[in-house]
């Protein structure tokens, strides 16, 4: 990394005396914000979009929780359950964790920390949040049109016999692939072309990294999952026989398909999650991160990998044992990547002035929940461990405690460390970190107990399960919701924040990362100069230490 | 920044000295034409995946149904299929030549050869038209409308399956290409491009050549497999 001289920005964060608004306000009335072509406004419009999808999403699980409360019959019928359980993932799946952040974080400040004054190509940005909604609508008219209950998974044959909105929901995900393609197309050229001037790869800030991984995932492999979906609606509509067995097509060709999309999809979730924490840990910790290099080629060995591992998923489906041995193989070597990150943060924290901030406390939360999430993925990549766990509990609280521990508390982390940025106000932090310290104590009580159960052959997705699960079904159902009021009290601090006046600073968290140099909130151009990157993204030192180690004539 | 030179051969007015079709959020056409050509070429990358899924099935289908789909595929006509080959080959080469011309600014000369890549687009959907009313004529239809009786070797419906879902995908990417190259014809007229900017005849073009190419792919598989 190149940190010679400390930042002279061409406009040194001091943009008062210059009168342009800021983006909320530059631009008056709903016509203003829906044809919008401003990155931060779109990244808003998409904020609010996943949020209310989160919550849709949330209150199925909810559901499902309170369902599972007791062996029998609690609150609804088998079929009201198939269906409750289903559109939670898919749900969360397809309208959240995967544009969480993405394109409702990732749009607003992926081009502010390059220097941007905008992603390389706005008209596409904004189609792609138009497809997101039109996706979103169609995946919500299945309930009118008799539900669906196959699992956010729709194997086959179930999915190509059964069911009336099964068409519905595939061509909604198929759209909803589109949407995740543009972004991802968007980022890519971004990255390439639109960094300020001085700004080498490896002087983007780590985020950047991680949504071009991000990114390369979205556009590899994305189309791949429309074709399966395209095949599973042709199916289901001409019988054209590819995967149903009657007609001599293959179910298990089904599998393959999908999760050579759907495994990579996983990348495209928890990627942007370790982007996130790259940023918060050396903010809070005020130091530099270490092993800038280390972290940026694992987001893209990730990426890679991710492709060679789909079929750890159809271990008991059906396969070649030298087949299985080498996925299991691939599957064991991807956690080494993972493992360089996490170790990074702990090395960046070490002699860190950690300040135990809201943002921080996700990032922690993350550290811990991620590492046991990506250990437990170990157990299932175990050819023989696998038989005995494969589609029981264990299965749901490993990739809750990735997907959910990952991204969505890496998402919760970056909320809280953009919000100011993004609206000028500061949510209440005592409110931020109780609702922090108690979404991880409820989500670790929901999901441990699934562990336990899972070990000991309670199957996922049962409606009636044997009364010696129980206590562990209750205690995970409490936990559940010790995490609503957690998220609850969250919401309620980011929320209430928006009635106080626009007063904050710059740079908040004393950040090193271009988008603390602009104004807070930022005007629609993001920079009243284009700014000159003279600096690392990560240059903690003091002036003193930098004139210091000038001396000594030492070079990084 | 570097600006363009000032001596821009456009119709369009030209206020600040730079091309009228600089975005804001670039600083230069360079840098816009970068990135529009890394966004072409990832929007390809995405096509031939989203065709690399059918090749894939199909490539499995064929190794399980061998028989029924050799059998079937003596129902396609060899020289229609040879025909849209040519067909598409000389529009990719008109495509080439309209291409060079923008790049040269020879208005005249990329209107004729864009007007006559989209007429041979046209004569390609014009065969697919006669081709496809045989085998509805036929009753040789995807999956559960297959109707072509009394056939020797059964499950000769998957094949016709991947027949119609293969070349209509690619049937739609022609389309969308033709009303990509009418919007170049339209601005075209206007008189937008020239030697300064052409990233949109450039980018079609780029478009076009992987139509060409995913059609290069299918006729052996579709119609020569032995």
């Amino acid at each position: 990394m190149a940190h010679d001289i400390q930042a002279t920005h061409g406009n040194g964060g001091h943009a008062a005396h210059h009168h342009h608004p800021d983006y909320l306000v530059d631009g008056k009335g709903l016509k203003s914000w829906l044809f919008t072509l401003d990155h931060k406004r779109i990244g808003l419009m998409y904020l609010w979009s996943v949020l209310f999808f989160f919550f849709v999403g949330g209150l199925f699980a909810m559901l499902v929780r309170l369902e599972l409360l007791t062996p029998k019959r609690t609150i609804m019928s088998a079929e009201m359950y198939n269906q409750a359980f289903t559109l939670h993932g898919a749900i969360m799946i397809f309208l959240f964790l995967i544009p969480a952040i993405p394109a409702a974080l990732g749009n607003f400040v992926l081009p502010l920390m390059p220097g941007a004054k905008d992603v390389a190509f706005p008209r596409l940005n904004l189609a792609s949040y138009y497809i997101y909604v039109i996706g979103a609508v169609m995946a919500c008219s299945t309930l009118l049109l008799g539900g669906i209950d196959t699992g956010w998974t729709f194997y086959t044959p179930y999915s190509s016999t059964t069911g009336g909105g099964v068409s519905m929901m595939t061509l909604a995900a198929f759209v909803l692939g589109f949407s995740s393609i543009f972004t991802g197309v968007n980022f890519i050229a971004t990255i390439h072309k639109l960094r300020a001037p001085g700004m080498g790869w490896f002087d983007m800030p780590l985020f950047c990294w991680g949504m071009y991984a991000t990114s390369l995932i979205q556009v590899l492999a994305t189309p791949v999952l429309g074709i399966t979906l395209l095949l599973l609606v042709m199916e289901r509509t001409f019988h054209v026989g590819i995967f149903d067995p009657r007609l001599g097509g293959d179910p298990v060709l089904f599998q393959h398909f999908f999760w050579f999309y759907s495994h990579p999809a996983v990348y495209i979730m928890i990627l942007p999650g370790m982007a996130v924490i790259s940023e918060v840990i050396p903010t809070f910790s005020k130091k530099t991160i270490f092993g800038y290099r280390a972290i940026a080629f694992s987001s893209i060995a990730i990426a890679l990998l991710g492709f060679l591992v789909w079929a750890h998923h159809m271990f008991t489906a059906g396969m070649s044992l030298f087949a299985a041995a080498v996925f299991s193989f691939l599957t064991f070597f991807i956690g080494v990547p993972s493992a360089i990150k996490v170790f990074n943060w702990t090395a960046t924290m070490w002699r860190g002035s950690i300040s135990l901030r809201t943002p921080m406390l996700y990032a922690i939360s993350f550290l811990l929940l991620f590492t046991i999430g990506g250990l437990t993925g170990i157990f299932l990549g175990t050819l023989s461990v696998d038989v005995h766990l494969h589609d029981t509990y264990f299965v749901v609280a490993h990739f809750h405690y990735v997907m959910m521990g990952g991204n969505v508390i890496a998402f919760l982390a970056g909320l809280h460390y953009w919000w100011p940025k993004m609206f000028g106000r500061m949510y209440n932090e005592k409110l931020g970190a109780i609702g922090a310290v108690l979404v991880f104590i409820g989500f670790n009580a929901t999901f441990l107990a699934q562990f336990v159960m899972g070990s000991r052959g309670m199957p996922r997705r049962y409606y009636n399960y044997l009364d010696q699960f129980q206590p562990l079904h209750a205690f995970s159902t409490f936990g559940s919701w010790i995490l609503g009021l957690g998220l609850f009290i969250a919401a309620f601090s980011l929320f209430a924040s928006l009635r106080q006046p626009k007063n904050l600073p710059n740079n908040v968290w004393g950040g090193k990362t271009l988008e603390w140099e602009t104004a807070t909130p930022p005007i629609t151009h993001n920079f009243e100069v284009a700014p000159v990157m003279t600096h690392g993204a990560y240059d903690y030192r003091s002036e003193e230490q930098i004139r210091k180690e000038r001396e000594m004539g030492v070079t990084h | 920044m570097s600006q363009l030179s000032p001596t821009v051969e456009s119709h369009e007015p030209q206020p600040h000295g730079h091309s009228p079709f600089l975005q804001h959020h670039f600083t230069e056409m360079a840098q816009q034409f970068d990135a529009g050509k890394i966004g072409m070429w990832l929007f390809l990358v995405t096509e031939v995946l989203l065709f690399g899924g059918l090749f894939v099935g199909y490539g499995i289908m064929n190794g399980r149904h061998e028989e029924a789909f050799k059998a079937a595929h003596h129902h396609l006509d060899r020289n229609l299929g040879a025909l849209n080959t040519v067909v598409l080959l000389v529009s990719s080469f008109t495509m080439v030549m309209g291409v060079w011309a923008a790049q040269t600014s020879q208005r005249k000369k990329m209107m004729v050869y864009l007007s006559t890549t989209l007429a041979l687009a046209g004569v390609f959907l014009v065969v697919k038209y006669v081709e496809y009313s045989h085998k509805f004529h036929e009753g040789l239809l995807p999956g559960k409308f297959y109707a072509h009786f009394h056939d020797e070797v059964p499950g000769q419906f998957m094949f016709f399956s991947f027949y119609f879902m293969m070349t209509g995908l690619h049937g739609i990417h022609v389309l969308a290409g033709m009303a990509a190259i009418t919007w170049l014809l339209i601005r075209g007229a206007k008189g937008h491009f020239s030697s300064e900017y052409y990233v949109p005849v450039d980018l079609v073009g780029l478009y076009w050549h992987l139509v060409d190419l995913i059609w290069i792919y299918l006729f052996p598989l579709l119609y020569l497999i032995q």
